[in-house]
């Protein structure tokens, strides 16, 4: 686990993650909202069965990202504490393969920061996801993550 | 450029599956772009080129990066976390 921005942490695991653990990492006193949100591997998609999901990262550049997000998320909402784990390797159907865990004073940061990281996350984090279905594998792009196409 | 200088790729996700290794040194004869060396070691031709950030010393930059030979090259695919 790394420490990022002034109060958060990030981290690249390549087991279940704990999410009790991340929990209590941002949680304190003074926060009046703490916030858990996990991302899991769905059994299906777009009517096809999917079999488990393979995770994989540039590890330098993924953890400076993550730190950078939560440098972001702490200047747009002061006192912010966040705790991002993103999972890699094969994560099964019904198993988390990202935790974003975070507090505020107040609901209304701790919501905007919690929809803000994983949006951010998705399409910022250098990190590749492959669905291996019941009939083949591929490499699976967020829309938000695909890179512009730049003149040539 | 008077010797050919080497730059050192690492491939990620399908990169690296299609090129069948992480990370590669790669001889260039000449200072190229960041583009150009993707289009040299995944060619255009015959479709399914993947499009692709680049990343050089750990920092993004533009395809249009001009590599001259000791940098460290990353090809980012379209990325899929979370």
């Amino acid at each position: 686990m790394a420490k990022a921005g002034q109060c958060g942490w990030v981290e690249l695991v390549s087991e279940t993650l704990d999410v009790p653990r991340l929990r209590a990492l941002v949680a304190h006193p003074s926060a009046g909202a703490v916030l858990v949100f996990e991302g899991t591997t769905r059994d299906s998609f777009e009517n096809e069965c999917v079999r488990w999901l393979e995770y994989e990262a540039w590890p330098e550049g993924a953890l400076r990202a993550l730190g950078e997000i939560i440098e972001e998320s702490e200047q747009r909402w002061p006192g912010l504490r966040c705790a991002i784990a993103h999972r890699l390797g094969r994560v099964d159907v019904g198993e988390t393969s990202v935790v974003v865990a975070l507090s505020g004073g107040h609901r209304e940061e701790a919501y905007a920061a919690s929809r803000f990281v994983i949006d951010t996350l998705k399409a910022k984090v250098p990190i590749w996801k492959r669905e291996v279905m019941a009939n083949g594998a591929h490499w699976k792009a967020n829309p938000e993550g695909t890179p512009r196409m730049e003149e040539q | 450029m008077d010797v050919p200088q080497n730059v050192r790729v690492r491939y990620f996700a399908a990169l690296r599956e299609s090129r069948g290794t992480n990370e590669e040194v790669i001889a260039l004869a000449e200072p190229t772009t960041a583009r150009s060396l993707y289009d040299r070691l995944f060619p255009k031709a015959g479709g399914g080129q993947i499009p692709v950030g680049f990343a050089v010393n750990g920092e993004q930059v533009p395809g249009s990066h001009l590599l001259v030979g000791g940098e460290e090259v990353i090809f980012l695919p379209p990325l899929g976390g979370g």
